[in-house]
């Protein structure tokens, strides 16, 4: 089989519009959370999130391709374009015909959704936009990005919650090493942040009305973010040969369902993902020096988190950093584990450890070293990166350093 | 701005060209418009005039709404205001 080098990466999120200005963010601890700035935000009782600041859509699409792009297509076009550019790679001819594109998303175009609800809804018109429907569809990122660049290989979109874009990331691994695909981009985008995202969110009591604080004893819930990250997945060989830049290696990828309850976790799925992701790999528990946690801030999570790293681990456990970077740029849903892959090639790469933010207490239902607060120094030869998705879908990846 | 003022505003918008250069013997073809502008165009010209167009995307020819110049577009839409006044 193949092995699978990453050569490309792009993102836009509450922390950058790109992934040097992430990484930075990521290193500083810096919080992307702030006061919402949407719509009726006044008749919402979650009103704070992880906003992309400064989109102006008018100056990144012609107003053609702005009419067709729902906010979370042109989050994916943007990741997209800087993961293709960083990895010089150039879709023309053959090579075109060998690559495809797999993204992760939960939420289609929710935006677009909601303004056309309230136009025959609210105000009562008559006809919505014509272009409603290939808007809003959940695969409107990913035929995007394959017309941007002439993707003409396996393309589609994985709709798995929060887990989404690790699935994604993982069946494009998959390809790539199987030989079905020489390239693939993949990663996921999200833009939920609109009132009715939003309001139905608030339905299930799991939203913090001031902060992101996962690990630490006086957590209070999660925080909704927004954004897109995109990854060159190529085969190892191809990539070396061509002199390309290697960020990462994407080791191995393990998925299992919960097949218990709808909305809350398990430590066994949980726990069993993250066992096959290192199996896959072929990496020992003590080789791991990193984990990126699901850490979405709520007790449920938290809680059933930690207990499945120490079953995964053992005795590991305990000298393993875990960190949750959602505390920075807010849960991004379908799109999450895409972002959270910037701070495992921050980890790898750079050797810097991205912190768990808004720490303030020990839990002694998470006695694990969660990086509190301040990015660490350290040389990680391989990480984890859980996605716990409701639905009781579990999906790991596993990444050696290049 | 009459209807078939604004309606060419709309065509040529669509067009990227200024309504001095939209022509009513140019087919939508002519004009660059691809299935997409076509429906868009549509649109825009039921909200500009709050008239309801019976166009079908599906087969063009078939409709009742003859889209095979710019100048029996302009004919159609003036008869839908007409029948809406």
């Amino acid at each position: 089989m193949r092995r699978v080098a990453i050569t490309g990466a792009g993102t836009i999120n509450a922390l950058g519009h790109d992934v040097p200005s992430t990484l930075a963010a990521m290193r500083e601890g810096v919080c992307g959370i702030g006061s919402l700035d949407i719509r009726d935000v006044e008749r919402l009782s979650i009103r704070i999130g992880a906003q992309v600041r400064d989109h102006d859509e008018s100056t990144r699409f012609g107003r053609q391709q702005a009419a067709l792009y729902d906010r979370f297509t042109q989050f994916a076009l943007i990741a997209a374009e800087e993961a293709v550019a960083t990895s010089g790679l150039c879709f023309e001819g053959e090579l075109g015909l060998q690559a495809g594109v797999i993204l992760g998303n939960s939420g289609g175009g929710l935006g677009t959704i909601d303004d056309s609800y309230r136009a025959v809804y609210e105000e009562g018109r008559s006809r919505v936009h014509p272009f409603v429907v290939p808007r809003l569809m959940g695969n409107a990122a990913s035929s995007a990005v394959s017309m941007a660049h002439g993707l003409r290989g396996p393309t589609f979109t994985v709709a798995s919650a929060c887990a989404s874009s690790n699935h994604a990331m993982g069946l494009a691994f998959q390809m790539v090493r199987s030989g079905m695909a020489d390239v693939m981009l993949a990663g996921g985008s999200e833009a939920m942040l609109c009132f009715g995202g939003l309001k139905a969110w608030e339905g299930l009591r799991v939203m913090s009305p001031d902060a992101c604080r996962p690990f630490s004893a006086t957590r209070s819930g999660m925080v909704q973010g927004e954004g897109a990250a995109v990854f060159v997945f190529e085969d190892w060989d191809r990539a070396a040969a061509r002199g390309a830049e290697i960020l990462a290696e994407v080791a191995g990828f393990g998925m299992t369902a919960d097949a218990r309850d709808i909305v809350l976790p398990s430590v066994e799925g949980a726990e069993r993902a993250m066992r096959l992701a290192l199996a896959d790999a072929g990496l020992d528990a003590d080789q791991v020096g990193y984990v990126n946690a699901h850490g979405t801030g709520t007790a449920a999570n938290d809680r059933t988190e930690c207990e499945a790293i120490a079953g995964a681990f053992g005795n590991h456990a305990g000298r393993l950093m875990v960190s949750s970077t959602k505390a920075m740029h807010g849960h991004v849903i379908g799109g999450t584990g895409a972002i959270e892959l910037l701070a495992c090639l921050s980890a790898l790469r750079d050797g810097v450890v991205p912190p768990t933010i808004g720490y303030e207490a020990p839990d002694p239902d998470c006695p694990l070293d969660v990086v509190p607060n301040a990015a660490r120094q350290a040389r990680i030869s391989a990480c984890l990166s859980n996605a716990f998705a409701f639905g009781g879908l579990n999906a790991v990846l596993a990444l050696r350093a290049a | 701005m009459d209807t078939r003022e604004r309606v060419i505003a709309i065509i040529a918008e669509q067009a990227f060209l200024q309504p001095s250069d939209v022509r009513e013997d140019m087919t939508l073809g002519d004009l660059g418009i691809d299935s997409l502008g076509v429906v868009e165009s549509i649109f825009a010209i039921e909200e500009a005039l709050d008239i309801r167009i019976p166009f079908n995307a599906n087969d063009p020819q078939a409709s009742e709404f003859d889209i095979s110049s710019v100048g029996r577009i302009l004919g159609a839409v003036e008869r839908l205001v007409a029948e809406r006044a």
